[in-house]
């Protein structure tokens, strides 16, 4: 018997409770004669929650804990005791064996693997089957408890709103959770990291190399970890060349489509406008590459800058601000709307133009809505990696030339990440600071934006 | 003066007893405005009607015979759509009077208010026809610049609507966009002017620079007030400007009102009968889109001719 099975037949379980739950109501119901304080349906939903739900949350949580029993089973077994003492031999040989006991694979490379695979498989079975029973016997004995308690005061309406509120906060609870799992694991990782290199010179050093050597004795074994060129980087192509592009153009759009265009041009253009948001990222990363770099490479020799490059921060960053248009037009469009219609006639009816009324009225106004979503805009545009890893280059560069190439912290974690490396060098650690250092810069960023944005739609309430 | 315009209201007239001027609401007004009307009104035609109430033929007769009007409509109606909210209205509205609008609610009051600074424009479905002069000049032609006679036909409306901005930048706001003062000095004095001028100055003086919303809603809406004036218009539309306020603040808008009148034509929609023959000297009243009957207010309230306008004044519907 499996975990599986037993999901099946809990499932089983509540349905008959349901069924018995609602049959009792309505049997109450006519013996009675008396109204129920619950419908019947809410009396088959709630025997059936209480049935389901404590039975498959024990098995969620028996699964992890029966694969650690298993594995110990079988490693104090005479077979288990025999393999090499070196950990990560021992890990191959077990997971091989593991996919033979699943009948995953025929024959193991390892002889050893072959002969634990039946070991496994009994273990597995018998420690299903203890986990599976018990989770069986709580789902009748808590469907049990559910249907007998029910009687013509029973508030089985209650019960089940309380079990919905629960569910829904579980839901709610497990994005918060994966996003603290996340702070946490890189925050370990990032831990080892400082242990190898000093947190000040990871922050403030101007220098960013991270070759490691291969052999001890090599020139330059030691690399140098500093984040400014990246940080910077990331800071000119996300948030000054790309918001130079996208802010004015995606506030004028959003300007034109609310205040000016025709209903009938309104309707073409707003989808038009929003495709821009549905292009994969990598499409944008090689128009970038290939049509845009190389145009700009031949402007900039053109004005007579010499150290123009193929891989420019103006090309990634310009390329990336028209990807962000969309996302600063709705803000905006949405901001601006907010403001309500009094202002905008008050102003007209002071014999302002239609664009003094924007400049003077509706923009001041939505300001703090528009600076929000400009922020949030930002945000996106530092964490953005298809386009930077594909256009920007990667020569950590501290230079203000928007002709020249600069590197990022995503393009950076994606070169530090690819291609066979060990796991506990710096140069690999070090890719979960810059991560770690990136989720902190635009977790900030939002929480800022999110307090200005709700902080303004209270301004007009 | 003829006597009949000084008499109150007697239980005979149609203003039921729940239409009494309420004593605390307006201490120092008269109870009609018509007592400080100027003499030259006097020498008009007035047709006594007061013992025919109920022939809807009548046509509205011209009060004001010789005088050349600020504002005139004629046969003015507006659609929305396919939908008609005005029909052939025909008014005219002078320098020296308050004009009150009354009707019942969706009866097109504020419709025809908003074709006299063209507001309509700003409703992509709206369409006017008819003709509407400030000073023998057509407005209502496409060669007509709306913001010169936005500047010149200012409006308050019924909620009141300051700028999110400092109080002296909601009232400079008109003069700065039509270049009134040339340098700082002026705009200052035309604040002031302005703010002395709606009632306000004493209460903001020190605070000028605080912003317009932080205002309670009657200093708003004066200051809306202040907002207007301080382009010096010819012409102000108020739409309901008390509806939203308290009784006190709306004694100081009904004063402020009194005060104005003579330096500007006023035209003000109101659902409050009271309160329209406190404030004008003349009434216009609207019924389904249509101008029923328009007269001095004294008349319009104790002798209408028209039987809609008695079943709407003493509330028989509205
Ligand atoms: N923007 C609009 N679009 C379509 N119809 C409108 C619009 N504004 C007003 N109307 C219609 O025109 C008619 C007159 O409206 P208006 O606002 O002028 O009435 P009102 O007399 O001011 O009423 P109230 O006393 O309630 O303010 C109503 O039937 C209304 O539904
Ligand atoms: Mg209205």
């Amino acid at each position: 018997m499996s975990l599986g099975l037993a999901f099946v037949a809990i499932l089983a379980v509540a349905l008959a409770a349901a069924w018995l739950g609602y049959a009792r109501a309505r049997r109450l119901r006519a013996s009675s004669g008396s109204r129920l304080h619950s419908l019947p349906v809410y009396h088959g939903a709630h025997a059936a929650l209480w049935a389901a739900i404590p039975a498959l949350l024990l098995i969620a949580a028996w699964a992890p804990m029966q694969s650690r029993l298993v594995d110990q089973t079988v490693l104090s077994s005479p077979e288990g005791k025999a393999l090499p003492a070196f950990e990560m031999q021992r890990e191959s040989i077990l997971s091989e064996a593991r996919e033979i006991a699943h009948g995953d694979r025929e024959a193991g490379f390892n002889p050893e693997s072959t002969t634990l695979a039946p070991r496994i498989r009994a273990a597995e079975q018998r420690y299903a089957l203890f986990g599976g029973l018990i989770a069986i016997a709580v789902a009748l004995a808590t469907a049990a408890f559910a249907v007998r308690r029910s009687n013509p005061q029973f508030r089985a309406r209650t019960g089940v709103e309380r079990w919905v509120m629960g569910l829904l906060f579980a839901a709610s609870l497990i994005a918060i959770l994966t996003t603290l799992g996340i702070l946490l694991s890189l925050m370990f990782e990032s831990l080892r990291f400082f242990r190898l290199y000093p947190v000040q010179s990871f922050l403030f050093g101007l220098e960013w190399s991270p070759q490691t050597a291969l052999r001890a004795d090599q020139a330059g074994s030691s690399g140098a970890f500093g984040s400014v060129p990246l940080m910077w980087g990331t800071f000119f192509i996300g948030a000054i060349i790309a918001m130079v592009v996208a802010v004015p153009l995606g506030l004028m759009s959003a300007i034109y489509l609310t205040q000016y265009a025709h209903a009938r041009v309104r309707a073409w253009l707003k989808p038009i406008l929003e495709i821009l948001a549905g292009i994969p990222t990598v499409v944008y990363g090689y128009f970038a590459a290939l049509t845009v770099a190389p145009a700009v490479r031949d402007f900039g020799l053109a004005i007579g800058v010499s150290s123009a490059s193929s891989e420019s921060a103006l090309a990634a960053g310009s390329v990336m601000g028209v990807m962000i248009i969309p996302f600063v037009s709705s803000m905006s469009d949405d901001s601006i709307a907010a403001v309500p219609q009094a202002m905008r006639d008050g102003s007209l009816a002071m014999g302002a133009t239609k664009s003094e009324t924007i400049r003077k009225v509706l923009l001041p106004a939505a300001l703090p809505g528009v600076m929000g979503g400009i922020l949030l805009a930002v945000s996106r545009a530092i964490g953005e990696t298809m386009i930077v890893v594909m256009a920007a280059g990667l020569a950590a560069n501290l230079t203000a030339n928007p002709f020249a190439s600069v590197t990022t912290v995503t393009t950076q974690i994606v070169q530090l990440l690819t291609g066979d490396q060990e796991f506990d060098s710096a140069k690999t650690l070090a890719a979960f600071a810059l991560g770690l250092a990136l989720f902190l810069i635009t977790l900030l960023l939002n929480l800022i934006a999110l307090h200005i944005v709700r902080k303004y739609q209270e301004q007009y309430e | 003066m003829d006597m009949k315009e000084k008499m109150p209201i007697t239980p005979t007239t149609p203003v039921t007893p729940s239409a009494a001027i309420p004593a605390a609401a307006h201490r120092e007004a008269p109870s009609f405005a018509d007592d400080a009307e100027p003499d030259m009104t006097d020498s008009a035609p007035r047709i006594d009607v007061s013992h025919q109430p109920n022939i809807e033929e009548a046509s509205v007769p011209d009060l004001d015979t010789g005088r050349d009007p600020k504002m005139r409509a004629d046969e003015v109606s507006v659609f929305y759509g396919e939908k008609q909210a005005l029909k052939d209205v025909s008014i005219k509205i002078y320098d020296d009077l308050v004009t009150a609008f009354i009707g019942p609610s969706g009866c097109g009051k504020s419709t025809f208010l908003r074709c006299l600074n063209r507001m309509n424009d700003t409703i992509p479905t709206a369409r006017v026809t008819g003709r509407i002069a400030l000073d023998d000049e057509d407005i209502t032609s496409s060669s007509m610049d709306v913001v010169q006679l936005r500047a010149r036909v200012g409006m308050v409306f019924q909620k009141p609507n300051p700028f999110p901005k400092s109080i002296f930048e909601n009232v400079a706001y008109g003069p700065r966009i039509h270049g009134l003062a040339t340098n700082k000095v002026e705009l200052q004095e035309i604040v002031e002017k302005s703010l002395r001028r709606a009632g306000l100055w004493e209460e903001v003086k020190d605070r000028l620079q605080e912003s317009g919303t932080a205002l309670s809603g009657g200093q708003q809406q004066r200051l809306c007030i202040a907002r207007a004036i301080a382009v010096d218009p010819e012409v102000i539309l108020m739409d309901e400007p008390c509806s939203a306020l308290d009784p006190i603040a709306t004694a100081k808008i009904e004063e402020l009102i009194h005060e104005l009148r003579g330096r500007y034509a006023i035209a003000i929609v109101t659902h409050n009968m009271q309160q329209a023959a406190r404030v004008s000297q003349r009434t216009a009243f609207f019924h389904l889109g249509e101008l029923v009957e328009y007269g001095k207010t004294s008349e319009i309230f104790t002798n209408p001719r028209m039987q809609r306008t008695t079943d709407y004044i003493t509330g028989r519907y509205g």
